[in-house]
């Protein structure tokens, strides 16, 4: 199982290093033809308007959308905004996920936190129903999904913070900054 | 659970957010939609920039908040002020305000000769200012989540970034390979706190990210920090003080994603206009040097 992190900004080393304590070939991806040869991608937390501008400088927009057609990508946080297609304001999107979300929803750093979520399909795929503990910074939330997307998982008020649309996973918390690699995991079985 | 906010996992988190990325220090505005057009991934909202800060004298301050609040209501991407060094009550006043980050910064003149602000007090987090390892974990002992090598703020001159780069990461490489009975030693000799000490060597970095600052003024300035091992640039007088700083700022920002591609490096290095003008460091006296200031 080969899995790309694309690299262009954020903390993609992070996802790096959990993917390779699972046991994941993991590489990074900055430019096309990196993506050859990768059973999925993971688009990492940064900020979605550096991310979006490096990915049209460097011919990545329809590659990602060609790849996300036929194999798996996650998108954390800025990632999540990066695979929707409409995120409300003029910048550069995938489109692949038929997801609206908002940006800086909670509002500023301030404003970050953490807090445990209940996720039933992740539980059911690793065998493991133990709550999972979110990291939020500067999150955005998905507002509404189209008719092919499944909620993976919402706030106790109802916001929606991940979902799946086939192989194509959104969450607007960051798993890569903790010490549990359930979704990381949870990926590689919907890559394979 | 109930929700925790302003956690260390938090504040750390967000710099590890701004990695791989370029951090632009901008005067208004106008200038911080320019930086947030080329792919900063975050802007230093200060009134002067550190190379007029120099030129004109005097005791530089915390910038107005109005000018901070109307940078936050134009961009999208985390906004950063400046305090100065141990003046606690600025620090109080931005985190009122919600800036993101707050830099406790040698750039402006300090409050305090003798302490910085004990960081661990606020829910906001801190990035600061670091010449030497030692520096470096005092800071993140107060509660700094976020550090970067002061290297000479306002000169275009890369050689003193290089300085404290090295002298950081080589530290690292250093206690990463000592036995652990050495490690108190040099926490003694470096003025470091201990239980920081053995954190490095147990993780081989720092515990948080670390950034370049100070005289990064070209596209291969900012790749040859990332090469030498940081996680990001400031890039602070060298684009709004050139002949053409959208396009410089844009080329900084790919430079810093493509930092070990020569190639790239060659492509957005091309037909820049005038960089900063810059000042030699080696010749500047002792008294206008600002990384001298951090105890």
């Amino acid at each position: 199982m080969k899995i790309g992190v694309l690299a262009l900004q954020g903390d993609f080393a992070e996802h790096l290093a959990m993917l390779k304590k699972i046991g994941a070939d993991a590489v990074e991806v900055r430019l096309p033809e990196h993506l050859d040869g990768l059973n999925g991608l993971i688009i990492p937390g940064g900020e979605s308007t550096t991310i979006g501008k490096l990915s049209v400088h460097y011919h990545l927009i329809e590659p990602l959308r060609e790849f996300g057609k036929s194999r798996a990508i996650w998108g954390t946080c800025a990632g999540m905004i990066f695979l929707s297609n409409d995120a409300g304001r003029d910048q550069p999107l995938l489109g692949l996920m038929d997801v609206q979300v908002k940006r800086n929803a909670f509002g500023r750093q301030l404003d970050s936190f953490e807090t445990d979520l209940q996720i039933d399909e992740l539980s059911e795929a690793t065998k493991d129903d133990a709550p999972y503990h979110a990291v939020f910074i500067r999150a955005p939330i998905i507002e509404s999904v189209g008719a092919e997307v499944k909620v993976l998982a919402a706030l106790a008020d109802g916001r929606i913070v991940a979902a799946r649309q086939g192989r194509l996973l959104a969450t607007s918390f960051h798993p890569e900054l903790t010490d549990d690699s359930r979704f990381h995991k949870y990926f590689l079985s919907l890559a394979a | 659970m109930e929700a925790k906010k302003s956690t260390w996992t938090e504040k750390k988190g967000l710099a590890q957010m701004l990695k791989g990325g370029v951090i632009m220090d901008v005067v208004n505005a106008e200038q911080a939609k320019i930086a947030e057009e080329a792919g900063a991934c975050a802007v230093m909202a200060l009134e002067r920039v550190p190379a007029d800060i120099r030129a004109d004298g005097g005791v530089a301050r915390m910038s107005d908040p109005d000018m901070i609040l109307k940078i936050m209501d134009a961009v999208t991407i985390p906004v950063m002020a400046k305090c100065r060094i141990g003046h606690f009550v600025e620090a109080q006043i931005l985190e009122s305000i919600g800036v993101d980050y707050i830099d406790e910064s040698e750039v402006l003149t300090p409050a305090d000769e003798e302490h910085h602000i004990l960081k661990h007090n606020f829910n906001v987090p801190f990035v600061c200012g670091c010449r030497n390892i030692g520096e470096a974990l005092r800071r993140i002992g107060e509660g700094a989540a976020m550090m970067r090598t002061k290297g000479e703020a306002g000169t275009g001159d890369v050689v003193e970034a290089v300085r404290h780069a090295r002298s950081v990461i080589g530290d690292i490489k250093r206690i990463s390979a000592m036995e652990e009975e050495e490690l108190m030693t040099f926490a003694k000799n470096n003025g470091a706190p201990y239980e920081l000490v053995k954190e490095i060597k147990e993780l081989g970095r720092l515990p948080v990210v670390n950034f370049a600052a100070g005289g990064v003024a070209t596209p291969a300035d900012a790749a040859l920090m990332m090469q030498l091992g940081v996680d990001g640039v400031f890039v602070g007088s060298g684009i709004f003080k050139s002949g053409d700083p959208a396009k410089r700022a844009a080329a900084i920002v790919k430079a810093v994603t493509h930092y070990q591609d020569a190639s790239i490096l060659a492509e957005v290095s091309k037909n820049l206009g005038e960089a900063m003008v810059g000042r030699n460091v080696s010749q500047m006296p002792e008294s206008e040097r600002l990384a001298g200031r951090g105890w």
